[in-house]
């Protein structure tokens, strides 16, 4: 058995300099030069600082702005270097309590909308990073949006349109708005 | 189920066979040594493999000295994958500058990398170096993923060779497997990828501004946020290929630089399946019989789409307990709906159901919903599949070999029946054979209760609990389902970094692979030294509807026994808490 020795010894450690160093290294090369941007995290520049990625959602809280979904990060919510969901079972009462304190601070930020509000708002993702809600989600925002920034209904509703994503072939995937887009518009907004 | 489910659903399977068929048609020619073009392009660096390393291509195996081949292999892969995890910090390529990772758990991820686990006890971009990525977890990838193969072409050679010795030679199995078949999927596969916005980069992570500067009042202080990146394609394009799971971010890929449209998902999901359902076909082939190849095939789907239909529909229903909140749970053309806690709003609740049906299937354990959110009933098709066994397509090359063994049980069942001695593919199956049967079915699943009744009574196996209650013993018994099933999956309240659960999960997954591996292997070489035995009247056909029913009752009758009470306990206890108003 002692012979199985070198040819385990040696092929691991052809194996790693082929899969380990050149596949990852060269498949890098040909990334960055085909997807520039994407292989690059699809990074987003303004004046020469780098001010989001188009892929990683960020916090909202302010009532002038389209809320995205609650994160479950790590220490704060949106932590991109530590992605992660709540894991909380649906029989958890904590899972209960956080989504009853997420509905109360979207009913005080906006005490005149009576609607259902949509499941994507009051639940975290499972990245914690998750980049869209849901068009409903985006839908029953936009009043208090208007309000606070003093634009009419119409023109938010109608850049909310703007931004839904539909499904891939209209079969993969869900509609989705992603919210640090639509808030960037709004924010150009006039 | 919504009509875009049922079409979401049809159009996967359907596309999945028509990728199949071919490949597994190749992977035939590959493990048979036929040319083919692959060949063509790498034979020089597959001739250099060997000469390097002193194997000759004509060296026929023992089963006993193709599972020391088996052995050494994967003992220098765990103290490699070990010794690299202990020293990132002084290496290159230590984007963050990490510290090493902590003993227990570079035990644990070597052994889940080198197996073909892939639990993740480590945290991902907070925990590993690019270079530790790429040295460590990528190659063993390949690796064990080759590893696995390799065994069941082993395997196979026990059934088509007559009064045998060999059963083919190691180091040629794992050379082809990964040169022809692992390598060149993974390149087209990463490629396609990075084009949906996989990253794919050696830069280290960047600092960006957020836009609203209110978000700060969350009490931290903070304005920023730290985007960490790393050469992500590459590591999971061969991840999803070769059933293995690990992610290269600790969410897996529910992180948008994992998986980002709904284009990626769809690719990563095809791959979970594709060379565990092409396996079938090279099975097919290589018995020169392709009706027994699709027997295994369907039995594999009867399992696998009433279980799917099962848990789309727990998850669409939804919380019961939001129902009284105010919380609007339908699903429409503008949501989702459903049960969305752990889920991403690209994916929804179907595209979410599917994947973990298909990951815990096959023995995958990549993730793109948190699992531990999920519904008691969606939850539980989840851990019931990894209890089977990890045969319904399993992973590479080790679901094909466990369904094989669960063929032989069925044919020995209905051997017994009728008092006859049972054969399967012209092979008599004789006590050897069915002493090594029982190892690979006994093993597994006393590895799972035994270990889940320790941790149930020990302090540091219930602190580690992310969820009280039921849901916190579901926890632990996922758990050890997960690892001595080599899955990989997990529900991740759990905190799995622990000595306790690192060192135990390890041994649990040490013992799910190898002591299944050295059995197989010894039926391979038991069965490649009989004589065939030519069919007679009375001779069991295996290729027909009524075996496809009977192995699947076979299959469900040893997983429903085994599990049924441990089950009870854990996710159909919940069902009813929560369903009751």
């Amino acid at each position: 058995m002692l012979s199985l020795f070198r040819p385990a010894a040696v092929l691991l450690a052809l194996f790693t300099a082929l899969t380990g160093m050149a596949y990852p290294t060269v498949l890098t090369a040909i990334a960055q030069f085909a997807f520039p941007g994407k292989s690059g995290g699809s990074l987003i520049s303004e004046r020469g600082k780098v001010i989001g990625s188009g892929l990683i959602g960020q916090p909202f809280n302010a009532p002038e702005f389209f809320w995205g979904r609650p994160s479950a990060t790590q220490f704060v919510p949106y932590n991109a270097k530590a992605s992660g969901g709540s894991n909380l079972g649906t029989s958890n009462f904590a899972l209960h309590e956080a989504v009853k304190a997420r509905i109360k601070a979207l009913r005080n930020a906006d005490p005149e909308n009576h609607a259902p509000i949509p499941v994507d708002l009051v639940t975290t993702s499972g990245s914690g990073l998750d980049p869209h809600i849901s068009p409903a989600a985006a839908y029953y925002q936009f009043r208090r949006v208007a309000r606070h920034r003093n634009l009419l209904e119409d023109r938010v509703r109608a850049l909310v349109d703007q931004h839904v994503e539909d499904r891939l072939l209209g079969i993969w995937g869900e509609p989705r708005i992603n919210v640090w887009r639509l808030n960037r518009a709004l924010a150009r907004m006039k | 189920m919504t009509a875009t489910a049922v079409l979401q659903i049809a159009y996967y399977l359907i596309i999945l066979l028509a990728l199949a068929v071919p490949l597994g048609h190749y992977m035939a020619r590959v493990y048979t040594g036929e040319a083919h073009v692959a060949q063509r392009i790498l034979d020089p660096v597959e001739r250099l493999f060997y000469r390097l390393a002193g194997v000759r291509t004509d060296d026929d195996m023992t089963w006993q000295r193709y599972a020391g081949a088996v052995l050494w292999f994967n003992l220098l892969g765990i103290l490699a994958v070990y010794a690299l995890m202990r020293v990132q910090d002084a290496l290159p390529f230590n984007q963050s500058n990490l510290g090493p990772v902590v003993p227990q758990v570079a035990w644990n991820t070597a052994v889940s990398f080198t197996s073909n686990t892939n639990w993740q006890a480590y945290g991902g971009e907070s925990t590993l170096s690019y270079l530790t990525a790429m040295l460590a977890l990528t190659v063993q990838n390949f690796m064990s993923a080759a590893t696995g193969m390799a065994v069941l072409v082993a395997l196979i050679r026990g059934f088509t060779r007559r009064s045998a010795q060999g059963i083919g030679n190691f180091w040629v199995d794992l050379t082809r497997g990964t040169l022809y078949v692992l390598l060149p999927l993974s390149c087209i596969l990463a490629i396609v990828l990075v084009s949906q916005g996989v990253v794919q980069t050696l830069s280290p992570p960047v600092n960006t501004v957020l836009v609203d500067s209110s978000a700060s009042a969350y009490g931290k202080g903070l304005l920023t946020q730290i985007i960490a990146l790393g050469p992500v394609a590459s590591q999971i394009a061969i991840k999803q290929l070769g059933t293995n799971g690990g992610g290269f971010f600790n969410a897996n890929s529910a992180h948008p630089f994992e998986n980002p449209t709904p284009l990626s998902n769809f690719l990563e999901l095809e791959s979970i399946l594709l060379i565990p359902v092409a396996l079938c076909f090279t099975f097919g082939a290589m018995v020169r019989d392709r009706r027994q190849g699709w027997a295994l095939l369907s039995v594999m789907f009867l399992i696998f789409v009433p279980l799917l239909a099962i848990c789309v529909s727990a998850e669409q229903a939804g919380n019961p307990l939001f129902a009284s909140l105010g919380v609007d749970q339908h699903a429409g053309d503008l949501q989702a709906g459903g049960n969305m806690e752990g889920k991403e709003v690209r994916f929804g609740i179907v595209s979410s159901a599917l994947w973990a049906v298909a990951t815990t299937a096959a023995s995958n354990g990549s993730v793109n919903a948190m699992h531990d959110s999920f519904t008691p009933l969606g939850g539980l098709v989840a851990m019931w599949l990894i209890q089977t066994g990890e045969i319904v397509f399993g992973g590479v090359g080790s679901g094909l070999y466990g369904m094989i063994v669960f063929a032989i049980v069925a044919v020995f069942i209905a051997g017994l029946l009728v008092g006859r001695t049972p054969e399967y593919l012209g092979k008599k199956i004789e006590a050897k054979e069915m002493k090594m049967v029982s190892l690979v079915i006994l093993v597994p699943a006393a590895g799972v209760l035994i270990g889940t009744a320790i941790a149930c009574v020990v302090p540091a196996g219930t602190a580690a609990l992310g969820n009280p209650g039921i849901h916190g013993f579901s926890e632990i018994l996922y758990a050890f389902s997960s690892t001595a099933n080599n899955n990989g999956s997990a529900f991740a309240g759990l905190t799995a970094s622990g000595i306790f659960y690192a060192t135990t999960q390890g041994l649990t997954m040490l013992l799910g692979r190898y002591w299944i591996i050295i059995p197989i292997l010894a039926i391979a070489g038991s069965l490649a030294a009989k004589k065939i035995v030519p069919p007679t009247s009375g001779t069991l056909p295996t290729h027909t509807p009524l075996f496809v029913l009977f192995l699947a009752g076979t299959i469900m009758l040893v997983g429903a026994l085994t599990y049924f009470p441990a089950l009870a306990l854990g996710p159909i206890a919940e069902h009813l808490l929560i369903a009751a108003p």
